[in-house]
């Protein structure tokens, strides 16, 4: 154990300067009131946004509310392969299929029920990478609030594209 | 028959009304500033919805402080639950009957003859604000005992050993004035001022900074907050305190915070005197009337009480006592026989 090498880390005994914190007390005082008149005198490092008026700028593939694409005749693009569902790993996507009645051979089923409930969603964009027809993709809208748990469940008419796809405010997507 | 009934009961009745109203409302702004330096000192903007940049939060707080649902909890024992907060907060604006805002006035010709603008001037008015102001902590410990709850507990025996130990250096560091001043009565410790030429924070700089930290303590703010530690004891001794009866606790705290202040400005800064009241070329300084002085050296003082809070952590119980008894006890016993000698030397 002699032989040991160690470092002396005691600080030794604190000197009466310090031990009757007049000095650090003056400098933190001076601290706070240098912040305080900076600031009393046009707010020059105050780091809030005002929330409401003015918005933070989020990035161009930001994972917001889904989207479910349509085709040119306004029909969803969805196939009804359960891909996204079965990788959602928050569960929240809900999938019934039916036949579709205008089915070739690139497809056969389309969704008679889509819900996606926005409260377990994780927002992840698992669904939009498992999908195989880029029939859901998301947009940059985030601000999400619902009066009742019922609302936030919401179904293919609030999820479909409105409009021309080069309207709506894109988020994450393949290939983006 | 006529004359003393103008006297005593219109005058005084009419002096308590405005007295009052400017309290309550200079109290609930104070609510509003403290927010409002706290966020700039912590770079942030603070309150600035309710209305114009903010200025209507104390209304809106009070209203909802009015409707808010009044808790008693389970195992409280509801009378003094009730008492506590009408206990602390009654001293509190019943020091302010004493306190002086300024020299008999003419409110600048309004009035056919001059009136002081304090309630009254007792002889012994010091006393009178250190008995009343020493009730308030009743209403700290009963208020949290009568919760049934740990917490609250824990909060009123802390300020009941924080009130205990601060009582004494403070009144050491105001028998400094009083050597000085010779009188009990506020007034006439104003008047000593002016007939000395010199406020009494120079003489009494040591007695005065004691006064001040005992005051802080006293008032349990930052950074003696002990009894309503946040991150030790939820909210202290009004833990279990909800709706108006939480105001009144809150209300209270800010009065005392006013009657320290007041009280420092009358002892230590001349109260209403402007600076350097004998000084014949500063006489341009005396067009500001005295109450403004008043008001601007207790507005001062406040400043100093939440620049204090933005800045300090809090004392661990023993650091408390440590610094109330081994430093400022000793302290304050010696700036007495210090202030003591001076005045032998210079008046005997």
């Amino acid at each position: 154990m002699k032989d040991v090498p160690t470092i002396n880390v005691d600080r030794g005994p604190i000197p009466f300067s310090e031990r009757i914190y007049l000095g650090p007390i003056v400098k933190g005082l001076a601290v706070t009131l240098r912040h305080f008149l900076r600031n009393l005198f046009g707010h020059r490092d105050v780091a809030t946004i005002q929330y409401p008026e003015v918005k933070r700028q989020y990035s161009e593939r930001l994972r917001g509310r889904h989207i479910l694409t349509t085709k040119e005749d306004g029909s969803l693009r969805c196939v009804a392969c359960f891909m996204c569902e079965t990788a959602c790993p928050a569960d929240c996507i809900t999938i019934v299929a039916e036949e579709d009645p205008e089915a070739t051979v690139e497809w056969e089923k389309k969704a008679a029920l889509y819900e996606i409930d926005l409260l377990r969603c994780v927002f992840c964009g698992y669904c939009v990478d498992a999908c195989p027809k880029e029939a859901i993709i998301m947009s940059r809208q985030h601000e999400m609030a619902f009066g009742a748990r019922e609302e936030a469940v919401v179904g293919i008419d609030e999820l479909r594209q409105k409009g021309p796809i080069e309207d709506q405010d894109l988020g994450y997507r393949p290939y983006f | 028959m006529d004359q003393p009934l103008y006297q005593f009961i219109v005058i005084p009745l009419v002096k308590i009304v405005v007295i009052l109203g400017v309290l309550s409302l200079i109290v609930a702004y104070l609510t509003f500033f403290e927010r409002k330096v706290l966020a700039y000192i912590q770079v942030r903007l603070g309150p600035n919805r309710v209305g114009p940049r903010g200025w209507l939060q104390p209304v809106a707080d009070a209203l909802k402080l009015l409707v808010k649902e009044d808790l008693v909890p389970g195992g409280a024992q509801k009378f003094v639950f009730m008492l506590a907060p009408a206990l602390i907060i009654v001293p509190a604006f019943l020091v302010f009957a004493v306190i002086p805002f300024g020299p008999a006035t003419r409110l600048f010709g309004l009035l056919p003859e001059a009136i002081p603008p304090y309630l009254t001037d007792v002889n012994i008015a010091l006393l009178f604000v250190l008995g009343i102001s020493s009730i308030g902590v009743y209403g700290i410990i009963l208020g949290g005992w009568a919760s049934n709850n740990k917490f609250s507990l824990m909060g009123a025996l802390r300020s009941g050993a924080q009130m205990i130990s601060y009582e004494v250096p403070m009144g050491f560091a105001i028998i400094s004035v009083l050597l000085m001043a010779g009188s009990l009565s506020l007034v006439k410790i104003v008047e000593a001022q002016q007939s000395s030429h010199l406020w009494f924070i120079f003489p009494g700089l040591l007695g005065f900074g004691i006064y001040f930290i005992c005051g802080v303590a006293e008032t349990n703010r930052n950074p003696f907050d002990l009894p309503e530690a946040e991150s030790e004891l939820v909210a202290g001794f009004h833990t279990e305190y909800s709706g108006m009866k939480f105001a009144f606790f809150f209300l209270a705290e800010y009065t005392n915070m006013l009657v320290v202040s007041s009280l420092a400005t009358v002892l230590f800064l001349g109260g209403w005197l402007r600076p350097f009241p004998n000084v014949a070329w500063l006489g341009f300084l005396g067009i500001v009337p005295p109450f403004v002085w008043f008001a601007l050296k207790v507005a001062g003082f406040i400043f100093v009480y939440l620049w204090f809070r933005g800045t300090f952590p809090r004392y661990r119980f023993d650091q408390l006592m440590h610094v109330g008894w081994k430093w400022l006890l000793p302290l304050s016993l010696a700036n007495v026989l210090l202030v003591g000698l001076i005045v032998l030397l210079v008046k005997g």
